[in-house]
């Protein structure tokens, strides 16, 4: 006879080699809550998981709201400059002790009974001390905050996890596309500049599904291409590179360890100066700016132009991260079918005057060019993901194809450093984020929070 | 710049500017106040029926109709935040001009446009209608409340905001010079934006 109490539910044990093979997985991944739950812990609070950018918190005492999974975040730069990220719940009784979304403040006092932090996590005071008979100046009163808070050249990432690698090695070859990104303005340097928040109804996993995917565009984004070339007489506005026959053509698709991928397109686009401002959309204000930039600078426009444009990229940071055109996208799990997906626009900064007066007009155009996908691209795919997850809801029918491209190796070339590297419409980038995410459902990972300052 | 055939708003983009941009943001500033309101029952009754013609128009979906409500060169303006910005330096919910709002209606009508297919359906009702004198006599500034009740794949949900009006005095009404659309939600994650507003 044992006397051990039973848990009040049962736990479930989930068999993750049986629910993600090779060529599929199963629908649960993507429908039941109980994995949803696990998955906060396993994956989010496993790997480096974006959070904000630096541009967000420019100066000492800057903060933007933010979430880890579902844990409600403060990330703060300091009082002393240093970035933290923590926890917005009140060491107390729990409740958020912020509830703007941004702004800068030295403390955080929290509406409910006035116990008051500093802006490093550090508990300042709370009201009539006498009451208490403990010692406050011990860290276990802290606000929690997240252990490992780094940057990657603007990027904020933090880890729950004590045992996870080293931020630059969890990235790993990913950092190749995104210092091409980055390095593409001048300085290496851009600030968000507010942006389209979307959200769908369907599992975050559907949006990461889709991140590398250049399968779908033709179909799931008809109506952006016809409404793109409508003034044409051609049809070479947009992506209209994934027509005819995108598996051998220029576009590539690199699977990267860490379940991190870039579908890169650029070689799609003539290496010329202006080639790729030639397929931008249709916008507001394209011929005004286009022809000012044109008279005032005819040596430079070209350049201008294409800094204002779309860059043809997806770079895939698992869990959350998508740099794509030249967009900071950041999505965020809500529930098991609620997903958050915010298209952070970016502005050139150009700190050491390169572009002199052209930056503005660079900028007025960025703005344009960055709300056409969201709005006329992006709407179309949520609602595609919003009607998988209504066809998951057929229990019988369990399983989802990612095998495009399985058992043709001579699709795929060896990138080095674990990079696989593909064709336009591959999914072999889903399979092998996959493999990441079976083994990490399969691990308890360190939470480590901290209250020591 | 271009002949005047390249100038077509509805086919070129040359009068969206920095001086456009600016104008623009001026008009919407500080403009609904108590001493530039217009008590005239008779103005006020033209415009309601100007707005609630709009309103039918789109729960219709009669887009050209609704097009033809706008001056050419007019502006489209879903602010992205309650502060409502500079569009030039910021990301908006949307910012379309002539040619842009033609590619709104466009899109559509491929049949293709996936979260407008099937087509939601929507009853405005526009409310809190006020008039505020600019100093062009020509032009009223408009401030109303809009309740959207829109039947998206099954499910009833609303849109909620206030709109502000630039309306043009033509020969026989009114022409909208510029929409601002100011979701009272603007800044958080939107479902499926993608009726017209």
């Amino acid at each position: 006879m044992t006397t051990q109490q039973k848990p009040i539910l049962p736990e479930r044990v989930f068999d993750f080699d049986s629910l993600v093979h090779e060529d599929r997985v199963h629908r649960s991944l993507y429908t039941d809550p109980a994995i949803f739950d696990l998955e906060m812990t396993r994956i989010f609070g496993a790997v480096w998981v974006y959070l904000a950018h630096e541009s967000q918190v420019p100066q000492p005492n800057d903060f933007v709201r933010a979430r880890l999974g579902r844990r409600p975040l403060i990330v703060v730069r300091d009082s002393n400059g240093v970035l933290r990220a923590l926890y917005n719940r009140c060491t107390h009784r729990g409740a958020t002790v912020c509830r703007r979304d941004r702004g800068s403040a030295k403390a955080f006092q929290c509406p409910y009974h006035g116990w008051t932090y500093l802006n490093t996590g550090k508990l300042s005071g709370v009201p009539w001390p006498e009451g208490y008979s403990c010692d406050f100046s011990r860290p276990e009163f802290n606000l929690m905050q997240v252990p490992r808070v780094e940057s990657y050249r603007g990027l904020i990432f933090a880890t729950l996890n004590a045992d996870a690698p080293s931020l630059t090695d969890y990235l790993g070859p990913v950092r190749r596309p995104i210092d091409e990104w980055l390095d593409r303005h001048p300085g290496g340097a851009l600030e968000v500049r507010e942006a389209n928040r979307l959200k769908f109804n369907g599992n975050w996993k559907l949006l990461y599904d889709n991140s590398a995917d250049g399968y779908h565009v033709v179909f799931s984004h008809r109506s952006l291409l016809m409404m793109e070339n409508r003034l044409q007489d051609g049809d070479g506005k947009g992506m209209s590179y994934y027509k005819d026959s995108p598996d051998s053509g220029p576009v590539k698709l690199y699977s990267f360890p860490n379940a991190h991928h870039f579908k890169d397109k650029r070689d799609a686009i003539p290496k010329r100066p202006g080639a790729l401002w030639a397929i931008e959309g249709l916008h507001p204000g394209m011929e005004h700016y286009e022809a000012a930039l044109r008279r005032d600078f005819p040596d430079r426009a070209d350049a201008f132009l294409d800094l204002a444009s779309s860059e043809p990229v997806n770079i895939n940071v698992f869990p959350n991260l998508h740099i794509l055109g030249n967009h900071i996208q950041v999505s965020e799990p809500l529930s098991v079918t609620e997903t958050a997906t915010t298209w952070y626009g970016t502005a050139v900064v150009d700190p050491d005057g390169e572009l002199g007066a052209a930056l503005g007009p660079v900028n007025a155009l960025r703005m344009r060019t960055q709300e056409q996908f969201p709005t006329f691209g992006e709407v179309d795919d949520l609602a595609n993901f919003e009607q998988i997850q209504a066809g998951l809801a057929a229990e019988e029918d369990a399983w989802i194809y990612m095998h495009r491209g399985l058992g043709l190796p001579e699709r795929y070339s060896d990138g080095g450093d674990g990079t696989t590297i593909g064709p336009a419409t591959d999914e072999v980038f889903m399979r092998d984020y996959m493999r990441v995410y079976r083994r990490l459902m399969q691990t308890e990972p360190a939470i480590a929070p901290t209250r020591e300052i | 710049m271009g002949a005047p055939a390249q100038r077509d708003p509805s086919t070129s983009s040359y009068y969206v500017g920095d001086a456009f941009y600016a104008a623009l943001v001026r008009a919407f500033t500080d403009w609904d106040r108590d001493e530039r309101a217009i008590a005239d029952p008779a103005r006020r009754d033209a415009v309601r029926a100007f707005l609630e013609r709009e309103a039918r128009l789109l729960d219709r979906g009669d887009y050209a109709a609704w097009l033809a409500m706008f001056a050419p060169e007019c502006a489209y303006w879903v602010p992205g935040t309650p502060e409502r910005g500079d569009p030039s330096r910021e990301i908006t919910v949307a910012f379309h001009d002539r040619r842009q709002l033609e590619d709104r209606v466009y899109r559509l009508g491929t049949g293709y446009a996936w979260s407008q297919a099937p087509a939601s359906r929507t009853v405005r009702s526009v409310s809190n209608v006020e008039l505020f004198a600019t100093g062009d006599a020509g032009i009223v500034m408009v401030r109303s409340n809009f309740l959207i009740a829109e039947l998206l794949d099954g499910e009833l949900r609303h849109w909620a905001g206030w709109a502000g009006h630039r309306l043009e005095t033509t020969g026989d009404g009114f022409s909208i010079l510029a929409k601002q659309v100011n979701l009272i939600d603007c800044d958080r994650n939107l479902r499926n934006p993608s009726i017209t507003l």
